[in-house]
């Protein structure tokens, strides 16, 4: 009896601390018409503008230019000087289970993989965290947004976009399901064994059953449920099919359809498929897709690929190959956007850009890759992800270049005009024992 | 039917004129027979390197009477003349699991052994000891049966005799060699005794322990150890030590797979006194000259691999460079072995059915292996390796009349094995007499007509063809198959007759030769035919070609792996000029400043260097620092990385298991990784000892070891070692409490067997474990403890302090900003993550800051990575400091070169830039810090183990060398060679802290899945 009431208690007690951030609140609504004079504006969408001006006001971008010859009537705006530093639009995280999950090992912390191989009705939205510890972490490197997303099934269900500061779930969200995100059955590679099972692999290989077979069951499904699904919406349907019903968006255009993929034949197959039900897919993973650049270009397919930061596949593989990936798409002519596995870990987002320029392409170019491109496969382009007149004010302003943590140093975020906290836990806790040792 | 009651009569009856056993009753009158037989006229190889032209062979039941030529034969012989035929002595296989049934092994649980019971001493009854996979009490000889169906196929592919080997546990006892004689086991055995055998493999074993190769290896030394400790003792009576000792003046003979594993088994019986005969798998070609330097004789198997189908190129792309060229260069292994001078008897172990043996020997002979040598390692060594050359292994007067009759030279392709003689005993293979067949008939075949009949192959005939003449024209394949006199030929001709013809008869007259019968068509009769030879053959089938002769091999590459190359890159004197050089000494950063490497070692560092003889590289506008150090890693070892089945295993040591082929290498070099502190995981308290390498790709295991460093042991605290993931932890401890106790415990007691091995003349158990945590308490071994929270990291501070012992180092180390002023105060370093945090509850309040904090209040901070991936840009990692907390970038970069040097007291050899350290340097292609930097070239020991440009190079070689070989796989597999499909290589197990695994349970399920495939 004792050792329940403890255990109630350590769990109460390491749940406040997990989720409890009580002095960072989330910033009120721009009040006053702000500029921000002098900085490097690099725009998202390839330009650069030395020494410019951005100007906002109740959350929206009016004005945006070179600061040496502009004349602006300054009298009503609160003046940021920021020369010598540079503005970058909000970088956006792609497919994360950010405030899906607090603590990777502990299962009642995780709330990113429903039961079931199809999943379409299930919204990974509402079990959006705000409250989350990590969200201030990510901001303060100049990550704004996130694609919060379900995993786990054949088809996992819907993602939303958010933006990271916020009371709730209702006004973090940008885009309330902005795609449905599946898996394209994969035949296991290689026998058994290491990295043959898992969610990644395809699964573990059962015994009697030949892969082959099972993966084209697992397409013949997929077909039929679509084929059903799109016939569902055409008509009033006999009786409620919440998972059809949750699929209307996908047909209406209304929202866009991501399907991971990663070997030459599979990506074809999911392009082709997507296409017989008039759906311009998204390919997630696409550790192949730098083999088929002509057939993803010529059907407008963008590629979400996996982070640089990654081992290659294959030990014949080009050591540097997860490096180059990302130019090696990109200078093809293919619209890349990059991902990173995880949700703590989007703090590295910038970085990973950052090797992408590295390893073959220009900065500005690599920068696209976790700004407008993301924006654009994600559908909130109108609104977000490159910094225009009539956009979101939502970008931040860094001492350095952000895409290198040398000289990332993010001293002020707006988030739709609103001044966010940049301070998190990581930082409370810093100047905690700093200040107990008496040290900077 | 008929047949199978004909087959079972033959086989009572032989079983009872075999079954001369004297203390055998018989039931009925005794009917023992005379066996004298006389063969005439032979070409008799009586070994290796005798032949005796036109000789005589007398035998006298079991054993050979004589053997010469003109030798006058007694009265009362059979006579059997083998005028143009051969006698070769029988083959002699060292290593089968004949007659023994297979071992059940344990299918790996849900999480490896944490899916089972834990099971800490052995479960079987009676004296034996504590761990199952030690065995010595078993034996064969006990175990053994005879099995008709094996013995067959083994005697129709030319054996006589076998060695049989219980392959189950780390010391499996005694194997017996035994003929393949049919009849009573008492009658078959030829030495009860012939070795003792060793594997690194715990079998099926109950026990969790070992469940990584490094522990196997530990269990065998301390094997050792023990055996020696028990016959000095009295308190403990165990049947397993008393084998031990028994079998140690036995031949020795060690199952090892690969290479890899000889060397390791090599290492363990050096240390012992000890040499091993070691099996292995076929792949010593790939590191001959330290094979050969083992001295020891090997047992090799011939299962070369089997084409790879390449049609379809997307799954040509899945084989590696390694897979691909093991194909090719597999087949080189006997050959190779022979070069070298390596003693090496063959084995039909791991061939799918023991027919393939001639076809793969043939193969192995068109890569070089000598036909002397052929007939050696299936004759005369075995024989002498098993302690029965007094008995087979050659045609010699006294020996066992075990022989072979052949058609022709054993070795040439189309020769055919007539007889095999066993004890005296005949065993027709192919009748002697049989009318060869070969030529073309005239066949007559009801309801068909008049066609033609063609018979070739191998004498006397092993293929056909039929041939329709005429407006109906046809000509197809046939299966022919005869027994005897009896002929079946099946064959489809698609129309006049639709369906399956099958044509069973016999030969009805020699000369000319008639062959005649029944006709079934789709398996109703459909009346007689009859077929007359016409003439001889004149041209094949085209079927069952031999392969033509493959077109030249690659070359072998270091390591045999992606990346490796035939050559590794050469040690020189190179000047690097005009760089931006961050010393990591007082000097600091130096602008356009020189660095000259020479004899592996730092030469000179200034402005303006002369060049001398030196190699100069123009560094302009990049910037030069010491090569990283990684003070926790786990890449390059094999076999696993935790030995978790105990709380304590300090008797483990990576050095035991370095996997030098580990692709992981090049790839850090790739990052500028230079050196790298090869740890134990963290699965328990005391984990196992640690090994330091430097990354010299394309050198052996042993050459990687960064010599002269200290050694140290791995610790671990918190959320693994309490098996906070297991389902059903059985395994002390499983608090923080209990982690505490494990220590006080393992100290205590290693104290007290300190000052017993003290006091002289005490037969104290020499053990390894207690062995390394008395160096600790001696300075002479080091700990790096993996950490996490502070009250853990307080604790051991304490227990430290109360026990004597020092702690050089917490690795991880994420709550380390919180006991900062603790660890200064002790001395002990920090080796942590820049910024990894909430992948587990213990570090939910781990911060980037850390190492930041650790650094300012004075501790030799190092940010490492325990993870292949991440220690691709440590580099960046430490850049990370920077962002986090503002180090100064000069502190920075120290994280990843010159403190974990300190830390791991080795910065008098490496983490700077100084005069007379090691030549471990790294161009990079900007600031170090920045994540816009490449590591272009990478130096250790002066050696450009990594250069971009290089790189682009071998990456082209791989290419034109893989396209090579799938080409000349399309080609073997259009030329008739059978084939398996292009499967890739599993991807390698990366190892990280957390890796729990059962090596040995997941080893046995793979070989389990590839024997049932």
């Amino acid at each position: 009896m004792n050792k329940y009431i403890s255990t109630a208690i350590a769990l109460f007690a390491s749940a406040s601390l997990a989720f409890g951030q009580a002095n960072i609140s989330p910033a009120k609504p721009q009040s006053q018409k702000i500029v921000v004079m002098g900085a490097t504006i690099h725009t998202g969408d390839g330009k650069v503008i030395d020494n410019g001006y951005l100007m906002f006001d109740k959350g929206k971008i009016i004005g945006m230019g070179d600061a040496t010859v502009v004349k602006l009537a300054l009298t009503d705006a609160k003046v940021i000087t920021a020369n010598g530093k540079h503005i970058y639009p909000g970088f956006i995280a792609p497919i994360t289970n950010l405030g899906l999950a607090e603590i990777e090992s502990v299962k009642a912390t995780i709330d990113d993989d429903e039961l079931g191989e199809n999943n379409a009705h299930i919204r990974a939205l509402i079990a959006y965290n705000t409250d989350s510890k990590v969200q201030a972490t990510l901001r303060s490197n100049g990550v704004l947004m996130a694609q919060i997303t379900p995993k786990g099934g054949s088809i996992s269900g819907s993602s939303s976009v958010v933006q990271l500061d916020a009371w709730n779930w209702e006004d973090a969200v940008l885009k309330k399901e902005d795609a449905m995100h599946m898996t394209w059955p994969v035949t296991p590679r290689g026998r058994g064994g290491f990295g043959g099972g898992g969610r990644f692999g395809g699964g573990a290989t059962t015994a009697g059953v030949d892969p082959n077979e099972r993966t084209n069951a697992a397409i013949a499904e997929l077909n039929r449920f679509f084929a059903e699904a799109k016939a569902y919406h055409e008509a009033t349907p006999a009786v409620t099919n919440t998972r059809m019903a949750a699929m209307k968006g996908l047909f209406n255009g209304a929202e866009k359809l991501f399907i991971t993929a990663n070997g030459q034949k599979e990506i074809v197959a999911a392009v082709n498929f997507a296409k017989k039900f008039g759906i311009t897919p998204t390919i997630v993973g696409g550790d192949d897709a730098y083999l088929l650049t002509d057939f993803l270009k010529s059907n407008n397919v963008a590629v979400v690929v996996k982070q640089p930061h990654a081992l290659p596949n294959n030990a014949d593989d080009d050591v540097n190959m997860p490096y180059k990936n990302v130019a090696k798409l990109a200078n093809a002519g293919v619209t890349v956007v990059i991902s990173i596995d995880g949700f703590w870990q989007q703090r590295n987002l910038p970085f990973m850009a950052g090797t992408a320029s590295t390893w073959g392409m220009d900065k500005e170019e690599a920068l696209k890759t976790i700004t407008i491109n993301a924006a654009k496969v994600m559908g909130v382009d109108k609104t977000t992800g490159s910094l225009a007149i009539g956009k979101d004010a939502t970008f931040f302003i860094s001492a350095g270049d952000a895409l290198d943590m040398r000289t990332n140093k993010v001293e002020e975020a707006f988030i739709q005009g609103r001044s966010i906290n940049l301070d998190n836990l990581h930082k409370q806790l810093d100047k905690k024992f700093s200040d107990k040792y008496g040290i900077k | 039917m008929m047949k199978k009651i004909l087959l079972a009569l033959v086989l009572v009856f032989s079983t009872t004129v075999l079954f001369a056993q004297q203390t055998f009753p018989v039931n009925g009158s005794f009917d023992i027979r005379p066996g004298l037989y006389a063969f005439t006229n032979a070409t008799i190889v009586v070994n290796a390197n005798q032949t005796i032209n036109n000789g005589v062979l007398l035998v006298k039941d079991k054993t050979i009477q004589s053997v010469g030529t003109g030798t006058s034969i007694p009265k009362g012989y059979v006579v059997i003349d083998l005028k143009g035929k051969y006698i070769y002595p029988s083959l002699i296989d060292a290593f089968t699991a004949y007659g023994i049934p297979e071992a059940q092994r344990n299918a790996p649980g849900g999480g490896g052994f944490f899916g089972r019971q834990s099971v800490f001493t052995s479960t079987k009854k009676g004296a034996y000891g504590w761990n199952e996979s030690i065995r010595p009490e078993t034996e064969v000889r006990t175990l053994f049966t005879i099995d008709s169906k094996k013995a067959d196929d083994l005697r129709k592919t030319g054996f006589g005799s076998v060695n049989v080997v219980n392959r189950d546990g780390i010391a499996r006892g005694t194997s017996a060699a035994v003929t393949l004689n049919d009849g009573k086991e008492n009658e078959v055995m030829l030495n009860d005794q012939t070795a003792a055998n060793y594997s690194f493999n715990r079998g099926t074993s109950s026990n969790d322990y070992p469940s990584s190769l490094m522990g196997s290896i530990a269990l065998l030394r301390q094997t050792y150890l023990d055996a020696t400790w028990y016959k000095g003792q009295k308190e403990e009576y165990n049947i397993s030590l008393d084998q031990f000792n028994k079998q140690q003046n036995l031949p020795q003979l060690f199952e090892a797979d690969g290479w890899a594993n000889i060397l390791r088994a090599d290492k363990v019986a050096k240390e012992f006194g000890k040499q091993y005969i070691i099996k292995s798998t076929g792949d010593e070609y790939q590191r001959i000259d330290a094979v050969k330097a083992t001295g020891s004789a090997l047992i090799i198997p011939i299962n070369f691999p089997k084409a790879f189908d390449v049609e379809d190129p997307n799954e040509a792309r899945n084989l590696s460079l390694a897979q691909l060229k093991h194909w090719e260069l597999a087949p080189t292994n006997p050959a190779v072995l022979e070069k070298a001078g390596v003693k090496f008897a063959l084995t039909t172990f791991g061939l799918e059915t023991p027919r393939d043996f001639w076809t793969n020997i043939q193969q192995a002979m068109t890569n070089g292996l000598t036909e002397k040598q052929a007939l050696m390692a299936v004759t005369e060594i075995p024989a002498s390796l098993l302690g029965i050359s007094d008995k087979v292994g050659s045609i010699e007067k006294g020996k066992l009349a075990n022989f072979l009759i052949t058609s022709d030279n054993l070795f040439k392709s189309g020769n055919v094995i007539f007889e095999n003689w066993v004890q005296g005993k005949r065993f027709v293979v192919n009748k002697m007499d049989v009318a060869d067949l070969r030529g073309t008939y005239s066949l007559n075949i009801d309801g068909i007509g008049n066609t033609l009949l063609k018979i070739a192959g191998t004498s006397p005939g092993t293929m056909a063809a039929i041939e329709r003449l005429g407006p109906d024209s046809a000509k197809t394949n046939a299966t022919f198959s005869r027994s005897g006199d009896w002929v079946t030929i099946s064959f489809n001709l698609k129309k006049n007759p639709v369906g399956d013809v099958r044509l069973n008869g016999y030969i009805s007259n020699n000369a000319p030769i008639t062959l005649g019968g029944d006709v079934l068509v789709n398996s109703a009769p459909a009346g007689y035919w009859k077929g007359t030879f016409k003439e001889a053959a004149k041209e094949m089938p085209k079927r069952e070609e031999q392969p033509k002769a493959p077109g030249a091999n690659g070359p072998l590459i270091y390591p045999f792996i992606a990346f490796g190359t035939p050559t590794l890159p050469a040690q020189e004197a190179v000047l690097l000029k005009n760089a931006t050089v961050w010393t990591n000494e007082k000097e600091g950063i130096l602008q356009n400043a020189d660095v000259l490497l020479e004899n592996g070692k730092i030469k000179a560092v200034g402005k303006g260097l002369s060049a001398g003889n030196a190699k100069v590289i123009d560094a302009t506008g990049k910037h030069i620092t010491a090569g990283l150090i990684d003070e926790h890693s786990h890449i390059a070892g094999s076999g696993g990385i935790n030995e978790g089945a105990q709380s304590v295993s300090a008797e483990v040591r990576i050095a035991d298991v370095i996997n030098s082929e580990d692709v992981n290498i090049y790839r850090q070099l790739a990052g500028g990784v230079t050196t790298s502190h090869i740890l134990h995981g963290s699965a328990n308290p005391i984990g196992g000892q640690t090994q330091l390498i430097k990354l010299r790709w394309g050198k052996l295991p042993e050459e990687l070891k960064f010599a002269g460093s200290d050694g140290f042991i791995k610790f671990a605290l918190g959320e693994n070692v309490k098996q906070s993931s297991a389902q059903n932890n059985q395994r002390f401890p499983m608090t923080r409490m209990g982690v505490e106790q494990t220590f006080v415990d393992e100290f205590t007691r290693a104290k007290e067997y300190e000052k017993a091995l003290a006091v002289k003349g005490n037969n104290v158990r020499r053990d390894l474990e207690l062995d390394a945590i008395v160096e600790i308490l001696n300075n002479k071994r080091f700990i790096t403890c993996h950490s996490y929270v502070q009250s853990e990291i307080n604790m051991l501070i304490h227990v430290a302090d109360s026990l004597g012992f020092k702690i050089n180092t917490f690795t991880h180390i994420l709550e380390g900003y919180k006991v900062a002023d603790k660890m200064k105060a002790h001395g002990i370093a920090g080796s942590t993550f820049s910024d990894w945090w909430a992948y587990k509850m213990e570090v939910q309040e781990a911060i980037p800051y850390n190492g930041k904090i650790m650094h300012n209040v004075g501790i030799t901070t190092a940010f490492n990575s325990d993870d292949a991936e991440m220690a691709r840009h440590l580099n960046q990692e430490a850049g990370k400091a920077v962002l986090y907390g503002g180090v100064p970038e000069e502190e920075a970069l120290k994280f990843v070169t010159l403190n974990p040097a300190r830390i791991l007291h080795i910065d008098n050899k490496v983490g700077s830039i100084k005069v007379g350290k090691d030549a471990d340097v790294v161009i990079w292609s900007a600031n170090p810090l920045s994540i816009y930097a490449k590591a272009e070239k990478t130096f250790v020991d002066g050696i450009a183990y990594w250069d971009i440009d290089r790189d682009a190079q071998v990456q082209n070689t791989m290419k034109t060398e893989k396209a090579r070989i799938i080409q000349k796989l399309a080609e073997s597999k259009n030329a008739g060679a059978r084939t398996q499909r292009a499967f890739g290589e599993r991807p390698p197990r990366l190892y990280a802290c957390e890796t729990e695994q059962d090596y040995w349970a997941e080893q046995n399920q793979m070989e389990g899945e590839h024997n049932h495939e």
